[in-house]
């Protein structure tokens, strides 16, 4: 009987693909969310398995600060292309543009926080009663508290104090009008994980992740890659490196770490030996203490 | 390539974390994590400069599990924290539980899903009302190992005797539950003894320390391949060009093994036909097991919807309205007597009645209450419910998957208990 046995990758896959299937069946407007970044590609992939043979039964969603890669966008318009499947995007300057966001000023300015008003619009505009994002447990420590059904009141806002009990595999999307939920399928992956699984099921991937020449500068032990959106300080100047991204935002937040790796092999090597954390190159990350508690409080994710 | 494979193959093992509130549950995960080295230096630097910043000497390593605000103002752990980690032996999910009696339920949460669980004593205190909660909720939960780490040794002088007497204490206690396997290991989760490394102060301890513990434990499946069930959760009809006339049955296998050719019973309606194929997105199997999730197609055209399941004509589950179970309620508002609930188990929603509440449980003397018929917050005890239409159920000790529910109050939706089918 011990040849009955999933190996643990194949156990988080079907643990995902189950709670996909769950979100289908318990709402009825559900929407994925859609960077273009690594969790994001590997969730839309579950969704894909989660359905097949039949077509993934709710649109993408991205939300676009303006400030992304390009690199992010072609694969992401490459991806919905190939597979058929429908995206939505929304631009955090139609709010801005409205008055509903404000551009943040000075020398550290980023749209990333402002990415949770358009995402709120967005579902309110949509009547999505659900939406299904790529953020896993280990990036970050008020991620380590998240369930895979997070329960947000009508503004959209996390109660981590308060947060319903999720036993076994029993999901309660039951909610009152107005109320939503934020489902998180891979919650308990790592970054190995996720390494190993787009290895083990060939998934291409933005050429950002692999090393390639950048000009970059370094601004409080972050990297960051040059784009028109970053402003120099005197002090500064933008030097070439050979970089590749852990995880991809914003531009203006990202940070890119020095690194030769160009194959998936090379990747996971790194991974496996690295000292930093996932997010340890995210400015947004470090504005204060309990930066991400307080942005996911307020309805980020 | 022969690490990759390795990484593929290795075993999961995932624990819990249970104990009476402060009696050092964070302290311990965050020293396993520090001395096995699976700490990053980017949050090695936030733990000593918020350590700093909060004036305490040395790094508190139970902030690294600690992560909430409030949680780092009390002190105290609210909320289950989730750890991931790897040894080159195992990976290991991690759920860090509050010992604090107020947040019961999510001790629940964290460890409904583990295989063992470190349950901590202050060797100071030795086994209190809210260790003997949690070694009996662990034990209805059937979690199959418990590790009970007698820590704060440092505080008692490392002393043989007073590790001895809380050992002799909490078996007499642990007799009359249903756990198959407790260790003991003496620690001081603040010092680092017999966590990752043997300590140097208890000379008269021969047992292994808690990292050899965990990496070395028999964990064998906690599925049951025996018995197949499989609850719909969804349909696949995509009638689309090139499968026009599809029909899915998308869920998880809950129990047992099944393969294309075999006879099956459609629940509730009793019809019977044969497994056309097994699919996946990367094509079709020959066999699919607990916990694999799939979509089956049938030979014969019949109505299925999600909440219906499949089983073998020979090995059907219960198929029954009146059900048994014990429960622990979660919520504030306590349990009506005759109160009407919905009920979540497997893919199916029905609704319920609380018909009786059968006795409620000491959890000191662990003897049943039958004259007290009020459940509260954190209590246990054992209820029939009448559910509005049959569920395919087993009893939890069989099968966790088909044997557990949840009651959701319909007014404020919130899941106010988690029941095990007897
Ligand atoms: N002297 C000594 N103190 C310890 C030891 N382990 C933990 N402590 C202290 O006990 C206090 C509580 O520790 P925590 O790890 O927060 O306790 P906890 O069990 O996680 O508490 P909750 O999660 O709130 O239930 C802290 O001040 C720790 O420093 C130990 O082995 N020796
Ligand atoms: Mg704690």
């Amino acid at each position: 009987m011990s040849s009955y046995n999933l190996t643990h990758l194949m156990e988080l896959e079907s643990e995902a693909i189950f709670i996909l299937r769950e979100v289908a069946a318990q709402f009825e407007k559900p929407v994925m969310l859609f960077s273009g970044g690594k969790d994001s590609i590997i969730m839309f992939h579950l969704a894909r398995k989660a359905f097949h043979p039949g077509k993934v039964p709710f649109p993408l969603m991205h939300v676009d600060t303006g400030h992304n890669f390009p690199e992010t966008i072609e694969f992401r318009d490459r991806l919905i292309k190939e597979t058929g499947e429908t995206l939505i995007v929304k631009y955090v300057q139609d709010s801005i543009d409205k008055g509903t966001a404000v551009e943040e000023i000075g020398i550290n300015a980023s749209r990333n926080g402002l990415q949770t008003v358009t995402l709120l619009e967005g579902l309110e505009q949509g009547k999505y009663d659900c939406a299904l994002g790529g953020a896993r447990r280990d990036e970050e420590k008020a991620r380590a508290k998240e369930r895979f059904f997070s329960h947000r009141d009508e503004f959209g806002q996390w109660d981590p104090k308060n947060q319903r009990p999720e036993i076994w595999n029993l999901f309660n999307g039951k909610k009152k009008m107005g109320e939503h939920f934020r489902i998180f399928p891979i919650s308990n992956w790592t970054e190995m994980d996720v390494w190993q699984y787009i290895l083990h099921e060939k998934l291409e991937l933005p050429s950002l992740y692999f090393s390639h020449k950048r000009d970059v500068v370094i601004r409080s032990g972050v990297l960051l890659g040059k784009c028109n959106y970053i402003q120099l300080k005197d002090s500064e100047q933008w030097v070439e490196k050979n970089v590749r991204c852990r995880t991809i935002g914003d531009m203006t937040c990202t940070g890119v770490t020095e690194s030769n790796a160009v194959t998936l092999e090379e990747i996971i090597e790194e991974v496996a030996t690295t000292k930093v954390t996932e997010r340890g190159g995210r400015a947004d990350d470090k504005r204060s203490e309990a930066a991400m508690e307080d942005r996911k409080k307020e309805g980020y994710f | 390539m022969s690490e990759k494979k390795g990484y593929l193959d290795m075993e999961l093992l995932r624990f819990t974390t249970a104990g009476s509130v402060d009696d050092g549950k964070s302290t311990l995960i965050g020293r396993l994590l520090y001395d096995s080295k699976a700490i990053f230096e980017d949050q090695m630097e936030l733990l000593e400069e918020t350590s700093k910043q909060r004036g305490e000497e040395g790094v508190n390593l139970a902030l690294l599990t600690d992560g909430l605000r409030s949680e780092r103002e009390q002190g105290i752990t609210i909320d289950v924290a989730y750890r991931y980690f790897a040894t080159p032996k195992r990976k290991f999910i991690i759920a860090d539980t509050p010992g604090h009696i107020q947040y019961t339920r999510n001790m629940v949460t964290g460890a409904s899903t583990a295989n063992l669980a470190l349950l901590l004593v202050d060797a100071r205190h030795g086994i209190i009302e809210q260790t003997k909660r949690h070694a009996f909720i662990a034990s209805l939960l059937q979690i199959p190992h418990i590790a009970v780490c007698i820590n704060k040794m440092d505080l008692v002088d490392y002393n043989q005797e007073e590790f001895d007497k809380i050992k002799s204490d909490f078996e007499s206690f642990s007799s009359k539950l249903e756990i198959k396997d407790i260790h003991f290991i003496p620690i001081s989760a603040l010092n680092g003894d017999n966590v990752v490394d043997r300590s140097k102060n208890m000379d008269w301890y021969e047992g292994s320390t808690l990292m050899h513990l965990l990496e070395n434990i028999h964990i064998g499946s906690d599925q049951n391949h025996v018995d197949c069930r499989f609850p719909i959760q969804f349909v696949v009809r995509p009638q689309s060009k090139e499968y026009p006339d599809y029909r899915g049955y998308a869920g998880r296998i809950e129990g047992g093994v099944f393969k294309p050719g075999d006879n099956v019973t459609v629940l509730p309606s009793g019809f019977t036909s044969k497994i056309k194929s097994i699919d996946t997105f990367d094509g079709m199997v020959e066999e699919a097991f607990s916990p694999m999730s799939v979509c089956m197609t049938l030979v014969d055209n019949i109505d299925i919807s999600r909440g219906d399941m499949l089983v073998r004509e020979n090995n059907k589950p219960k198929v029954e309205q009146d059900i048994d179970v014990m429960i622990c309620w979660m919520n504030e508002k306590k349990m009506i007597p005759k109160g009407k609930y919905t009920i979540r188990h497997t893919s199916q929603t029905a609704r319920c009645i609380v018909k009786e509440i059968k006795y409620k449980m000491d959890i000191n003397t662990l003897h049943r209450m039958e004259d007290e018929k009020e459940i509260g917050l954190n209590d246990i005890g054992r209820i029939t419910i009448r559910t509005t239409k049959p569920l395919f159920f087993d009893s939890y000790r069989r099968n966790r998957n088909t044997g557990s529910i949840i009651l959701v109050d319909e007014a404020t939706n919130e899941t106010v208990a988690a029941g095990m089918v007897i």
